[in-house]
């Protein structure tokens, strides 16, 4: 169970150095109890302290790494239940399937497809992170050859999938450089995956029948000194993988329950392509640090990525595009000018309008910290003044002959200020972005 | 070990409301649908009930929509008719019709109230389910469209929007006088939410005939933040604010068909792959998203979404 803020300040050396970060041993200590220091950052801890402390203060879920740079692959570290009570931070990495019955011809074209999986939107780029290798009938050493091929041919961090000690074991060794998560360990093989992820400090995978066996397994990993553990609590049917996934992390963020207090593995079981990403999206929403699919085609994974962006995209920090003129189509020096804030959603909502218009434009896209129209008004931060300033510096004066501009309906307010300071035109376009076509058609068609 | 789960402690529970109205009830429904209830976050069986499912609203139109051949191509042969249309979304599987009256707006054939209201009755004829009709989304006329609706399907206990912060007095006091339910729409805000319940309310409306509609976006639109609205409204009406316990609605359809990443065609962006499916999966991953986050009436344009979410739902209910 965790300690309180005093319990730690009892055990550290109260010299207020600050050199642990926080500006006295007080506040160091209330930042451990809230899981938000680590306690290898106070240089003069007594061993005996770090013996006491050292699980209280840990973080409630450990970070784990998978794989090695520049595709490692970092989950855990979680602190709420609710992205709205701070941020999810470190997204659930997508894992692509891979049997090991394939053939040389098949398993090239999977790879192949695998690692095209990557994906640009709104001006960010997805990819998937994972390839779990599972042992589909064979031997240790055709698993161990099987492993190694696909090793060699994509540079994804790689889970190892066999019940067999003797297969993991052979595939460990022949991939072990590339920190791969070994899945995993049952009751049936504990202690010969631990000796393996201990061998190799590798992550290992903790695989019981239910919350209960997957906990006393993560416990004897603990005690045998295998830090790096992820949980999969063994079901498969996806309200019983939803409830498995959030008791794991109310029990560790809540409970400080140690035995559970790791990133969580899901693996789909729908068949159809479309289910198994519906079924997915509900572990990525709920807490999911990895989940494993079997589909490889991309109008299929690009929903999944895509909405994993979207739950672990920080509330406090909106994602902001480059302020700057952007040509929508292949704008001319006669084409249309429209203004907005340089707030992704708002950007990409506007571009997708003007897109829609089928008439070429500009779209000049002001700094306003990532703000939307009418919140970047409020803050003065999307004023007369500041477009004027980026109609200056974006040089569209240069790219366009007319000297008009359409500002959002909402911020008409702005216009007269707007055309002293450029001496543009400045035409009031509609309050929604979802009014453009209509407007653009109505103004601009030929 | 035995691992002593985490069960949290509600006080309150989600409100229910009951759609539709049968013969016996005054109406000509076949059966009504109800949603809410919720005593726990979304499916969560083990600390709370979670009494009745969500369920699927198919959109249906009462002109021929500006929608992508791909998804058009399902009502081929009822679109511009939208009694037919009505009874193809209930093959597909809808629990609920959901229709928009388009026509009304003065740009897109300006229908009359009456006519709008004609339409409604021969779309009540036409099937079985319980209604949701919204207007135009042009606020004049759709002041003067829905109380000829809502008069001309008395009895019938429809769900009626859209009621906003600056224009909800007409509909609530239709609703009011003819019995139905109404949609409050809020724009991403928990507190305007709370506001217009509180108005509507005021005008002695039951807040058991209100559903929240927190305005959605879609996938990779906007969609986290309505997802967060969401789940503090959940948390809200658990927590015993009686004037966020009411069950939610989500357009779906209409979001995310509007998403670049649902129309675009392959050649267009060719990193994107077929349209095909990823027009239905950005459409059902959206619902499943909002259904993560407490939606309770969900809806949606595309038959295969449907099946997809409907499937989706079925699983998520099994104890």
């Amino acid at each position: 169970m965790g300690l309180t803020g005093l319990d730690i300040y009892k055990q550290l050396p109260k010299k207020n150095c600050g050199e642990c970060g926080p500006p006295t041993c007080l506040a160091f200590a209330m930042a451990l109890a809230s899981g938000k220091a680590a306690l290898e950052s106070c240089p003069y801890v007594s061993d005996a302290a770090k013996e006491n402390l050292g699980a209280a203060s840990a973080p409630p879920i450990r970070l784990v790494k998978i794989g090695t740079a520049p595709n490692e692959v970092a989950i855990g570290d979680e602190t709420v239940i609710f992205r709205h009570d701070k941020t999810f931070f470190h997204e659930t990495g997508v894992a692509i399937l891979v049997g090991s019955d394939l053939d040389d011809a098949a398993l090239d074209a999977k790879i192949a497809k695998i690692n095209d999986l990557k994906f640009e939107r709104v001006g960010l780029k997805y990819t998937v992170n994972l390839v779990a290798i599972k042992q589909v009938g064979g031997g240790a050493d055709e698993y161990a050859a099987f492993v190694k091929k696909v090793a060699d041919k994509t540079s994804l961090a790689l889970i190892l999938m066999t019940d067999s000690a003797d297969a993991m074991g052979k595939a460990a060794e022949a991939v072990a450089a590339r920190k791969p998560l070994l899945y995993g360990a049952t009751v049936e093989n504990l202690d010969a995956m631990l000796a393996l992820a201990k061998k190799h400090t590798v992550p290992l995978t903790i695989h019981g029948k239910d919350l209960d066996e997957t906990a006393a397994l993560a416990e004897k990993a603990s005690a045998a000194g295998v830090k790096d553990v992820i949980l999969d609590a063994g079901q498969r049917e996806t309200a019983k993988v939803l409830v498995a996934l959030t008791q794991c992390r109310r029990l560790a963020i809540k409970k400080k329950f140690r035995p559970l207090g790791f990133p969580t593995i899901a693996v789909t079981s729908e068949e159809d392509p479309l289910a198994e990403i519906v079924q997915a999206s509900v572990y990525v929403a709920k807490y999911a640090s990895i989940v494993v699919i079997k589909t490889d085609v991309k109008e299929q994974v690009l929903p999944l990525l895509t909405l994993r962006q979207n739950v672990y995209t920080d509330p406090q920090k909106p994602i902001q595009v480059e302020a700057k003129l952007n040509a929508v189509g292949a704008a001319t020096t006669d084409s249309p000018v429209y203004v907005t804030t340089n707030f992704s959603l708002t950007y990409y909502t506007v571009e997708g309008e003007v897109s829609a218009s089928k008439i070429p434009a500009w779209i000049l896209s002001v700094g306003t910290d990532g703000t939307s129209v009418l919140t970047a008004w409020a803050a003065g931060k999307f004023t007369s003044e500041s477009i004027a300033a980026a109609v200056k510096s974006s040089g569209v004066e240069e790219k366009v002959g007319h000297r008009n501009i359409i500002i959002p309906g909402y911020v008409a307010v702005l216009s007269g200020k707007l055309g002293e300071l450029t001496g543009w035109k400045v035409l009031v376009g509609p309050r929604e972005a979802a009014g453009i076509p209509a407007f653009a058609k109505q103004r601009f068609s030929a | 070990m035995p691992v002593e789960i985490v069960k949290e402690r509600y006080s309150s529970k989600v409100g229910t409301i009951t759609l539709g109205a049968t013969k016996e009830q005054g109406g000509t429904r076949t059966h009504t649908v109800t949603v809410g209830g919720d005593s726990t976050l979304p499916f969560l069986h083990f600390e709370g009930e979670v009494p009745n499912p969500p369920v699927v609203a198919i959109e249906i139109c009462d002109r021929v929509p500006e929608w992508n051949p791909s998804l058009l191509e399902h009502y081929r042969d009822v679109v511009g008719d939208p009694a037919a249309w009505a009874q193809k979304a209930v093959e597909y599987g809808a629990d609920l019709i959901f229709l928009r009256l388009s026509s009304a707006d003065p740009e897109l054939g300006d229908s009359s109230p009456e006519k709008c209201a004609d339409t409604v009755k021969k779309v009540l004829g036409a099937v079985g389910v319980p209604l949701i009709v919204v207007g135009s989304g042009v606020d004049d006329k759709d002041n003067i469209v829905l109380p000829a609706v809502a008069e001309a399907a008395a009895g019938e206990n429809l769900l009626m929007g859209i009621a906003e912060q600056d224009n909800y007095k007409t509909l609530t006091a239709a609703c009011m006088v003819h019995k139905h339910n109404i949609i409050a729409l809020s724009p991403i805000d928990i507190n305007i939410c709370k506001q217009l319940n509180i108005l509507i309310n005021e005008m002695n409306m039951p807040l058991d005939r209100i559903v929240i509609d927190p305005s959605v976006g879609a996938l990779g639109y906007g969609i986290e933040y309505t997802y967060s609205i969401m789940e503090r409204i959940r948390l809200g009406a658990l927590q015993g604010d009686r004037m966020l316990a009411m069950p939610v609605i989500c357009g779906i359809g209409y979001e995310a068909w509007r998403a670049k990443e649902a129309n675009a065609p392959v050649s267009d962006f060719p990193g994107w792959g077929d349209q095909k499916d990823r027009s239905i999966l950005w459409e059902a991953v959206t619902a499943s998203g909002f259904i993560q986050a407490g939606g309770h009436i969900i809806i949606m344009r595309h038959p295969e979404a449907v099946k997809l979410v409907k499937n989706n739902i079925k699983q998520l209910m099994a104890k």
